[in-house]
């Protein structure tokens, strides 16, 4: 059983063969996926068109129902962005190294859900061409955006949050595409030696490197936080009925990192298949993750049942009548499944054998992702189903037209990583050379530990070792 | 008097950490380790061992950016809300504080990353030419070290390299 998160003799040239060669032969099942990604999208766009050419009729959007299946999935997008740069920021700077053979695809990950978030508000606003009206420029064209709303807030996060993390994306990258633009011929000798941005790797290079990384990674872990917490400032700060909590920026928080999380898992099991990388992303640490994301469900899971009992016990009619209307109204069917996806069936993680079983960790990521879209569309649809005036209460069925946009934001969303992991290195090769030397010191420096012990020779051996290159 | 730069190419950093610190103490006349840069694949903190401390100005900008931001973001808020006063405020504040510190505070961290970028492509010396003594192997697995040196320097720093098992020595004469 393999219980390293690396093996620590592979060779430093080894590392460079392996990650490079995935960008030029990955198996037959990558361009399975990118057929299906393309498939999905298409779907995406004839719907669109269609939605474009005869208004947003065939979206359902109508009053009380004026955001819906379109704002819940602009949610589920941004929370699924929140691990990658969220976790890669935190685990760097605890120092785990686990997350070094990860953390490039996790970061990807963030980049372009956030791209295919920022798809949402302009497909939901149905008028394309006014889309630069929600942009908050100074009002000389009598527009007035009303810098109090959380609506302009959540732009300016968003901006922030992606410009940051495609930086810190593109920051982390370098000295790869440096290796990449040694090894690369043609159009990609091109693309890496301009991207790579003149690097050679000399003692100034990494030290304001590294500096530089934590600083961004500092600026990342708030960010993050803030930028999902005023997504939930969009809903918690209007007076409905549902929505007004306390607990919803936590509450956003934890789904945020919960799905990303998830996301995590499910791509590097493709990863790993795709381009045969099971020298890197290995068991052990596709362990850890799991059992990161079994913590995170628990804490939303908790969330949860806070929210439910301080409605419960807070006697609020209109608010009780949303959560009844979860409970046991029409749109009970996806609560129950999203508290059986969200709250249960992480449960499966608990189990280390089932964490070291490869197709059911796809699966359940899969279904865990599945509660947490249904989460966001838990929060959107009942209460403006069930709005302070039962006249008004209306229940809407999304449709197929909304239903095809949903589904081909995965396909844009996929298509955009495939492409990514196909053209740039997905596993960090710098970052791997680093875990297996640091660990090799290590474990030399604890043998020479028990061997001096062992000859009575109590001084510590402690001392630096350096070495160990291309071992 | 010819001015040279010359790069060793080591198998592993420990021959290459050794050969500098020998290179410090041995004292090659009018030669010291400021003149030394070390080529890796990976990061070393360590040589700053032998190589001494040498300091990141990176924070400094990411400060100025960050303050800047905080500034840059409240004055933008409220110069776009200044215009508003030809609209009626219904008796709330033309510039409102609690709602702008969200706002500023994204513009904070926004200037904060892209000036920490900006100061890492100055401060590292990206966007330059690589010279020629750069080898393709450094991003692999070996080690280089780099300087410039006078005439008379380049043959006592020869026999150190080859004292410390160099695989290849190149050489370039700077005008």
């Amino acid at each position: 059983m393999q219980t390293k998160d690396i093996n620590e003799d592979i060779k430093w040239a080894q590392i460079n063969k392996d990650v490079l060669r995935s960008m030029e032969n990955p198996r037959i099942g990558y361009w399975i996926a990118v057929g299906c990604c393309i498939a999905m999208l298409a779907c995406a766009v004839t719907a669109e068109i269609y939605q474009y050419s005869t208004g947003m009729g065939p979206a359902n959007l109508n009053w009380p129902h004026m955001w819906d299946i379109y704002i819940a999935t602009f949610i589920f997008w941004i929370g699924m962005s929140h691990s990658g740069t969220l976790l890669s920021a935190i685990l760097h700077i605890i120092r785990s190294d686990w997350r070094k053979p990860i953390y490039r695809f996790a970061e990807a990950m963030t980049t372009f859900s956030l791209m295919t978030a920022g798809l949402f508000p302009v497909i939901h606003a149905g008028r394309l061409w006014n889309i630069y009206w929600t942009l908050p420029y100074v009002s000389d064209r009598g527009i007035w955006p009303n810098f109090r709303s959380p609506l302009i807030w959540d732009a300016f996060a968003v901006f922030t949050y992606l410009t940051s993390s495609a930086l810190f994306l593109f920051i982390g990258m370098i000295p790869d595409l440096a290796i990449c633009r040694d090894n690369a011929r043609g159009w990609r000798k091109k693309l890496y030696t301009a991207l790579s941005l003149g690097w050679r790797g000399d003692d100034r290079q990494w030290r304001n490197f590294r500096k530089t990384y934590l600083l961004m990674a500092c600026f990342l872990i708030p960010l993050a936080v803030s930028v999902h917490s005023i997504v939930s400032s969009d809903f918690a700060m209007s007076i409905q009925p549902g929505w007004h909590v306390t607990t919803f920026p936590p509450y956003f928080v934890a789904g945020a990192l919960y799905s990303g999380c998830a996301a995590i898992i499910t791509l590097f099991i493709c990863l790993r298949y795709f381009f045969r990388f099971e020298e890197y992303m290995t068991i052990p640490i596709l362990e850890k993750t799991c059992k990161l994301t079994f913590a995170i469900a628990m804490v939303w899971t908790y969330l949860n049942l806070i929210e439910f009992a301080s409605v419960w016990y807070g006697h609020n009619y209109a608010d009780k009548e949303v959560l009844l209307g979860k409970f046991y109204g029409p749109y009970s069917p996806f609560f129950w499944a999203m508290m059986f996806f969200g709250s249960v069936l992480p449960f499966t993680l608990a189990f280390e054998k089932l964490r070291r079983h490869i197709p059911t960790m796809f699966v359940v990521s899969l279904l865990l992702n599945v509660g947490m879209w249904l989460e966001r569309y838990m929060i959107v649809s009942p209460t403006l189903a069930y709005g302070y005036h039962p006249m008004a209460w209306d229940i809407m069925y999304p449709s197929m037209v909304q239903w095809a946009i949903v589904f081909g934001s995965f396909g844009w969303f996929g298509l955009l990583f495939l492409v990514f992991v196909k053209i740039f290195p997905s596993v960090s090769m710098y970052e791997v050379k680093e875990m297996v030397y640091h660990r090799r010191r290590l474990a030399r420096d604890e043998q020479a530990h028990v061997f001096h012990r062992r000859t009575g020779d109590h001084q510590s051996s402690g001392t630096a070792t350096p070495g160990l290159e291309g071992a | 008097m010819a001015k040279h730069r010359i790069m060793g190419l080591f198998r592993d950093f420990e021959e290459a950490f050794n050969a500098i610190a020998e290179l410090r103490d041995r004292r090659v006349p009018g030669l010291g380790v400021d003149d030394v840069t070390l080529i890796s694949p990976i990061e070393h903190p360590e040589i700053e061992e032998v190589l001494g401390e040498r300091p990141s100005h990176v924070p400094k900008f990411t400060l100025c950016g960050a303050l800047f931001g905080m500034t840059f973001g409240f004055l933008f808020l409220s110069s776009a809300q200044a215009t508003f006063l030809v609209q009626p405020q219904g008796g709330k504040p033309v510039v409102p504080l609690p709602t702008n510190i969200v706002l500023t505070y994204e513009m904070l961290i926004l200037f904060g990353v892209l000036f920490t970028v900006i100061s890492f492509i100055i401060t590292a010396r990206l966007l330059r030419k690589r010279n020629s003594l750069y080898s393709e192997n450094v991003s692999v697995d070996q080690v280089g070290i780099e300087m410039s040196l006078n005439d008379n320097q380049l043959e006592p720093v020869k026999q150190l390299f080859k004292r410390h098992k160099v695989l290849e020595i190149r050489e370039e004469v700077l005008r």
